[in-house]
């Protein structure tokens, strides 16, 4: 399983061979440096440990920069775990680098990142309530979320809700994950892969780049 | 966001050379159509009345009057399926976005000939 570590450029869009008009994301992915390799027998698992973009130098710690001379890198600001299955034997050693080359073979990938974040939302934007009627006599309700629960749906224990019910909250600033972007294309110079559709959170913000499981 | 980075993906799509019109320019735009299996080439005869958008988003818009009704197409500049467009006359205009033509009809709608500064006219 191929997987990299980048930051989303921003959406655009291209024209596909068929004269479509497509709607990509540009990610600007790795080159990623492989910091450590953890095995079952040392760490008790199997995974590859893989970072991007280097801290500046002024804000390098002491455990920071040691960790990463173990493998002759530099310490990095977004640092991920690519984790293996318990028979796969990891296929890098620490030390190596990564880049958008790894897709090469891949058609589809999934990409997660950490969603916008939204406050406190009612339950309209939240849940996708309909909310009430704008007329015919709604009162100061338009946007309520309705009853919560009833005496009779409790069973008689008027007071408690299900557990879970959707009501309003926070919402956003959590990690998302979006499964089968196809990707249209890489550009092993500039470091870049342009995947179709939008990906979570804001241009700039980091996201992980892994193969997709379909095909 | 960095644009830069963006524009380096679009610019792929955008083609390389751009036939030159202006707005209020009469134009005939060939367009790739697809009918069932068949591929052919349609004609669009009209004047350019906006042109707006930037980069791979660029559109203009051709209007022409037909069986005394007034036809409209929007086309990507950049559509691989927009094949050709080719000024026929030139049009003196003072305005970037001709919308007044709407309003118009019958002799109304002509613009009168621009002869300057145009590739039409060279």
């Amino acid at each position: 399983m191929a997987m990299l570590l980048g930051r989303k450029v921003g959406m655009t869009q291209v024209y596909d061979e068929s004269g479509k008009m497509l709607p990509v994301t540009v990610i600007e992915a790795g080159p990623c440096a492989v910091i450590q390799v953890k095995t079952t027998d040392t760490d008790g698992y199997n995974a590859v440990q893989l970072g991007y973009q280097d801290v500046k130098e002024s804000r390098r710690t002491k455990p920071l920069t040691g960790h990463a001379a173990k493998a002759k890198a530099t310490p990095k600001k977004f640092v991920r775990e690519m984790r293996l299955g318990k028979d796969e034997q990891p296929q890098l050693s620490a030390g190596d680098n990564v880049d958008v080359s790894v897709f090469a073979e891949s058609k589809y990938v999934d990409v997660t990142g950490i969603s916008k974040g939204k406050g406190f939302a009612g339950g309209m934007k939240r849940h996708g309530f309909h909310g009430f009627p704008q007329s015919h006599g709604t009162k100061r309700k338009h946007r309520h979320i309705g009853a919560i629960s009833s005496f009779a749906s409790d069973a008689g224990h008027g007071g408690n809700l299900k557990k879970g019910k959707k009501m309003p909250g926070h919402m956003g600033n959590v990690t998302v994950t979006t499964k089968n972007h196809d990707l249209v294309s890489i550009d092993e110079e500039r470091n870049l892969l342009v995947i179709k559709g939008a990906i979570p959170g804001p241009s700039g913000g980091y996201v992980v780049i892994r193969g997709s499981k379909k095909a | 966001m960095n644009t830069e980075m963006l524009d380096v993906v679009a610019v792929n799509s955008l083609k390389k050379e751009v036939p030159y019109f202006e707005v209020g320019d009469v134009v005939e735009v060939s367009c790739k159509i697809k009918e069932g299996e068949k591929e052919r080439i349609q004609i669009f005869a009209g004047t350019v009345i906006a042109r707006r958008g930037r980069g791979i988003n660029e559109v203009f818009t051709v209007r022409r009057v037909a069986n005394n009704e007034g036809v409209e197409r929007i086309f990507p500049l950049h559509s691989p399926n927009v094949v050709g467009v080719k000024p026929l006359r030139s049009g003196k205009v003072r305005r970037a976005k001709l919308y007044y033509l709407r309003d118009r009809s019958g002799k109304g709608v002509r613009l009168a000939q621009r002869h300057t500064k145009h590739a039409v006219n060279r």
